[in-house]
């Protein structure tokens, strides 16, 4: 039960998004009109002057000037921000100034007309982008639109006007708006007005403007305004159903599929799809099939291109697939992405073509299943044109050369002929239309099989020299020349495409994989940067670069495939401007199109995490389809992994950080009680002595007085280990390495602790001829005294330590042994921990000792380890290596030497 | 200044180990001088002629290598330095530098009397001019006269490096002397810096003369610094 109540995840972290992005950026409010003249702008001026009087700082961007007076008048008193003069032909324009806009920065700002195309020049190519950044800026933003205006209403506009309106915003801006009023005027009235001149009109508009004012028009024009009003209501409902998984009726999970093309025929089928999806509130894609059959030209590919982005821009879900049989490439494409419904043109080709090769929306029809199919019909003049193919160059080789082998093998035939039979002459015509037609493809062939045929009649079938037939057999040769050379090229043909194309994806493919992998190898935020970067050059030929940080003003480079990339202030501004709108700008996007780089923004989990610039070199059409899913490909995966990455470096860093804080808590801890404890000691033995002195027996005040000097001793130690482990692991150790002999430095490190192991028997066992060992003399007694202290701590009083020193190989190897408790299995490694104590707690020590140990030998090249005694104890040991074989002679040389020829004294 | 009581001049900044050290010299029968600071302890040296100096190497107003340099050109005072633990440079600096001997802080009061006993009676021997013709200290006894050691009075033989290690020792006993002291004085200026040949020596020197090589009682090393003859 409690599940039926859950909103769906997905919906609700788009809303939560949308929810997130809206309380940072701007308001937008539509004032929404059916046509021009219902008094959009004075609604909207009237508007801002009550915001005004309310206190709030308004200033005006642009408003259409040469308004009628009672406009003007409204625009009194409301500070305007200059108009910015751009320079198109031999006219100035007067544009709108976002910079100056976003400069000022005030809480709201008017800007008319939201549809329009700013001229040349301008940093944006629409005037809605301004406001979108506007809106990013934070800043509030009011704005006019007519229906015709909008993308998916375009069309059924200029269906009842018959006026073609190129100014168009998608959709989505105006979902998004946060207020849309509808400026509304019955239609007589409108009429009126215009009667009265009250409505401006550009002078295009004006010639128009008899055809367009008809009543039944502006009746139908208002009629889709207001729906479109009503439908904007539904949608923030629904959004707020999602928001607050309101229990209702859901929609069913449609989704919608159009099948685009590069005709014009495409923009009217997306405008519908887009139509059926909004009024459905179901998401939709639009797909193109590239088949082998369909070489594309440059202008082909761009056609398509720029629908597949128009799609993009009124919201859907894009994707360009691959395959001999569009048909079933689609319907396969549809059932992996549940799509309910195949939106499809119907084609307007004559219908001996549909019988002969098929159509499109039969195929579809016939493996639809359960999915709807819907076509929609072109209309005159929407026809497709003829696109060029580009697959053979140079048409000139490819004809001339089966043309020439055709002549030639005539001739020869010919010459041969009293020798050889009829029939071989066809069969040689036919094995070389085979290898024309898989050697030169469609065309050539097909023209040479003509020719065949032509010079095969021509001068071998009787009649000779005439084009006349006697045999009818002949016909039968004919026929199989013409099909075989026929279906032969078109399967070379078939073939070579999809094994090109098969190639391409593999390419793709291969990238892709060698992508991930690189990923999964590389740990650094730096390292996976850089392997996006070389990925991207290589798909794009060009350049890459991968720019990181999450506030635009602070990224900073941190890969690129070419180091030499001069990124100059153009750069900049586009990377800034990607990053900010968390959108691609520069060449060829909508955004500074005039940029020589494209850049992506890299969105993570957490938001735009940087940006990915793209030069590509000139010559290249980078935004090839399946070029540009790669791209987009491995930008989306690069920025997961990146940021994977730069989290996974925070945490370790954190972790670093947690373990330093870590060891200077244990530290302090140990400091303040290992230190206060002897402090305490001494601080109260030598009060007692002070003001009970008289009171004291001899013996207790000698006991006070041992106390003070055995605390401070102790205090001593632990300073001293302290200040010790601090020079260890900072590495500030200066290692005095000299020749020394362990016999000397054991001694001295028991000559040190002669009193605290009074009483104790202590064995020796180090051979006479142990070689001189490199090391710090200094620090290896520490490392004795220690390992000794702790075998006379750890151990009952009285028990027997043995010291055992041998040569192993290349190493010295150095035993302490007792008879103690031991040390636990699980203990061993820890016990050389800092501050780590095992067990006894009444055992006093500062948990450094074996930690000290430990960080001498290892600046040594020397191992320590604690193991199991037979027959009950452990065995602290430790080795050291040995310098090489021929300075240890040395040293013995250097001895015995200068004994030579010595007497005994 | 009587014999009786030797003059004791402490050059020290820090207020509590001065006091310690005045009552502890004070009620050991030494006449007590203190000085807070280099030069006013150099000139005191000069003015007051004490029996022996006792010089924390850091001092506030002069490095105390540089005291002992500045008073070595004009006075054979024996000098005690305090220094800290792992400063083990700076004791061989102010060994060689021509102090007497060292003391590590922290240390005891009878630690500082058996070194200042030491170098007094050293100071007294090279006064007197007397060589000793026999050195002894437990079992072991050097007859410098023949030549000759012995342990338990067992003769011991040893090689003449051997030997002129061992009386080098004994001349000094009871004090440090640095690795380089003994090289230059046994081998020349030009072996100072072979530890190694040393090192080799004192443990064939060692395993003839002590009972355990590995617990010495005479020939006890001093890890960075040098050797010292132990007496009892």
């Amino acid at each position: 039960m409690m599940e039926a109540n859950r909103p769906d995840p997905d919906a609700l972290l788009k809303a939560i998004q949308t929810e997130e992005q809206l309380s940072r950026r701007g308001k937008l409010k539509i004032f929404f009109g059916m046509c021009a003249g219902v008094g959009k702008t004075y609604a909207m001026l009237e508007a801002a002057q009550r915001k005004k009087k309310e206190g709030v700082d308004v200033v005006i961007g642009y408003v259409e000037p040469h308004k009628r007076q009672e406009t003007e008048v409204l625009t009194e008193g409301i500070e305007r921000i200059p108009t910015k003069p751009l320079a198109y032909h031999h006219v100035t324009l007067q544009e709108f100034d976002i910079d100056a806009a976003l400069a000022r920065k005030p809480s709201l700002i008017l800007v008319d007309e939201l549809a329009h195309t700013n001229a040349p020049g301008s940093r944006n190519v629409k005037r809605w982008q301004d406001v979108e950044e506007l809106l990013q800026a934070g800043i509030d933003v009011y704005s006019t639109l007519n229906t015709q205006h909008l993308e998916s209403l375009n069309n059924s506009v200029a269906q009842i006007t018959g006026i073609v309106v190129r100014e168009t915003i998608p959709d989505e801006i105006f979902d998004r708006s946060d207020e849309v009023e509808l400026v509304d005027l019955p239609v007589p009235e409108l009429l009126q007005r215009l009667k009265e001149g009250k409505v401006y009109m550009t002078e295009q508009a004006g010639r128009a403007a008899e055809n367009f004012f008809q009543e039944g028009k502006l009746m139908a024009l208002r009629e889709i305004a207001l729906r479109k009003t009503a439908q904007r209501v539904d949608f923030q409902m629904t959004q707020y159903r999602t928001l607050h998984a309101v229990k209702g009726v859901w929609q069913a999970g449609e989704r919608l599929l159009v099948c685009v093309g590069p005709g014009p025929f495409s923009t009217r089928l997306i405008r519908r799809t887009k139509q059926m999806a909004n009024e459905l509130k179901a998401p939709w894609m639009a797909v193109y099939v590239e088949t082998p059959q369909k070489p594309m030209g440059e202008e082909k590919r761009e056609a398509i291109e720029n629908q597949i982005r128009f799609a993009q821009s009124l919201g859907a879900e894009t994707a360009v697939l691959q395959g001999l049989k569009p048909g079933e490439e689609i319907l396969k494409f549809a059932h992996e992405k549940n799509v309910t419904k195949i939106v499809v043109g119907k084609s307007r080709r004559p219908r001996w073509k549909d019988f002969l090769f098929g159509s499109l929306v039969d195929e579809l029809v016939r493996g639809s299943g359960d999915i709807d199919v819907y076509s929609i019909s072109g209309e005159k003049g929407e026809q497709s044109p003829k696109w060029k193919t580009d697959v053979f160059r140079s048409p000139w080789t490819q004809y001339s050369a089966p043309l020439l082998v055709i002549v030639a093998w005539t001739g020869i035939a010919k010459w041969l002929l009293p020798h050889v039979e009829i029939v071989n002459v066809s069969m040689i015509y036919l094995l070389m239309n085979v290898m024309i037609a898989v050697r030169y493809g469609q065309g050539p062939s097909l023209a040479a099989a003509f020719l065949s045929v032509a010079c095969f009649d021509f001068f071998f079938v009787p009649p000779y020299f005439t084009f006349s037939v006697s045999d009818a057999r002949y016909w039968v040769t004919f026929l199989v020349v013409l099909s075989v050379t026929l279906l032969t090229s078109r399967l070379t043909f078939q073939l070579r495409r999809s094994a090109e194309a098969a190639s391409a994806r593999e390419r793709y493919t291969s990238n892709l994989y060698a992508l991930s992998r690189e990923m999964l190898k590389s740990r650094t935020t730096r390292e996976i940067s850089a392997a996006v970067a070389q990925h991207l050059a290589q798909v794009a030929h060009g350049d890459a670069i991968i720019l990181l940080g999450s506030e635009p003003e602070l990224m900073f480079l941190e890969a690129t495939s070419n180091p030499n990339w001069h990124f100059d202030e153009t750069d900049r501004a586009v990377a800034h401007w990607a990053s900010k709108n968390a959108k691609s700008a520069g060449k060829g996007t909508q955004t500074l199109p005039m940029a020589k780089a494209i850049f992506f923004p890299l969105i993570g989990s957490r938001g735009v995490i940087g940006v990915a610039g793209i030069r590509p070199s000139e010559d290249t059409a980078f935004l090839e389809s399946a070029g540009q899913h790669f791209v987009e490909s491995v930008i989306g995966q690069g920025a997961l992994a990146i940021e994977r990455a730069m989290l996974a470096e925070e945490a370790r860093s954190a972790e670093v950080e947690a373990e330093r804080e870590g060891l200077m808590s244990a530290l302090l801890s140990s400091v303040s009680h290992d230190l206060r404890t002897p402090l305490t000691s001494i601080a109260g033995a030598a009060g007692t002595l002070l003001d009970q002195d008289q009171k004291l027996s001899p013996e207790d005040r000698r006991r006070l007085l041992e106390s003070i000097e055995d605390e401070s001793a102790r205090l001593n130690r632990l300073v001293e280990n302290i200040l010790q482990i601090t020079k260890i692991e900072s590495g500030n150790v200066a290692l005095r390495k000299e020749k020394h002999s362990l016999e000397e430095i054991i001694g001295s490190a028991l000559n040190r602790l002669d009193a605290s192991l009074r009483g104790r028997k202590i064995a020796t066992d180090i051979p006479e001829d142990l070689p001189l060992v490199p090391m710090d003399g200094l620090l290896m007694e520490q490392v004795m005294v220690n390992l000794l202290e702790n075998a006379g701590r750890y151990t009952p009083a009285g028990s027997p330590i043995d010291i055992r020193a041998w040569r192993n190989g290349k190493y010295v190897q150095v035993e302490v042994a007792d008879r103690g408790p031991g040390v636990s299995a699980s203990d061993r490694t820890r016990v050389f921990e800092k501050f780590y104590r095992s067990g006894k707690k009444d055992v006093w020590g500062s948990g450094l000792g074996l930690a000290i140990c430990q960080g001498i030998l290892k600046v040594h090249q020397g191992e320590i380890g604690v193991k199991e005694r037979d027959g009950g104890g452990s065995v602290f040991y430790f080795s050291l290596p040995l310098d090489t074989a021929t300075s240890d002679s040395e040293s013995r040389a250097a001895g015995s030497g200068m004994e030579n020829g010595e007497k005994s004294a | 200044m009587t014999t009786t009581t030797p003059t004791v001049l402490v050059v020290e900044d820090d207020s509590q180990i001065r006091q310690f050290l005045k009552v502890g010299l004070e009620s050991n029968g030494f006449a007590y001088l203190e000085s807070l600071q280099g030069k006013d302890g150099l000139a005191q040296v000069a003015t007051r002629n004490p029996d022996l100096v006792v010089l924390d190497l850091g001092l506030p107003d002069m490095d105390g290598i540089d005291f002992l340099k500045n008073l070595r050109e004009w006075s054979k005072v024996p000098v005690i330095v305090l220094t800290a633990r792992g400063n083990e440079q700076d004791k061989i600096d102010a060994l060689d530098r021509g102090a007497d001997d060292y003391l590590t802080k922290p240390f005891g009061v009878g630690e500082l009397l058996a070194r200042m006993r030491v170098a007094l009676r050293h100071a007294s021997q090279r006064a007197s001019g007397e060589d000793l013709p026999i050195f002894e200290s437990g079992s072991l006894r050097i007859d410098f006269v023949k030549r000759l050691v012995f342990v338990d009075d067992r003769e011991v033989h040893l090689t003449p490096t051997e030997y002129k290690i061992l009386t080098l020792l004994a001349h000094h006993a009871g004090k440090v002397l640095t690795q380089r002291q003994i090289l230059t004085d046994v081998w020349g200026a030009a072996y100072a810096e072979r530890g190694d040949y040393l090192r080799v020596h004192m443990h064939q020197l060692r395993h003839k003369i002590e009972a355990a090589p590995a617990r010495p009682k005479w020939l006890i090393n001093e890890p960075g610094v040098g050797y010292r003859l132990k007496v009892e």
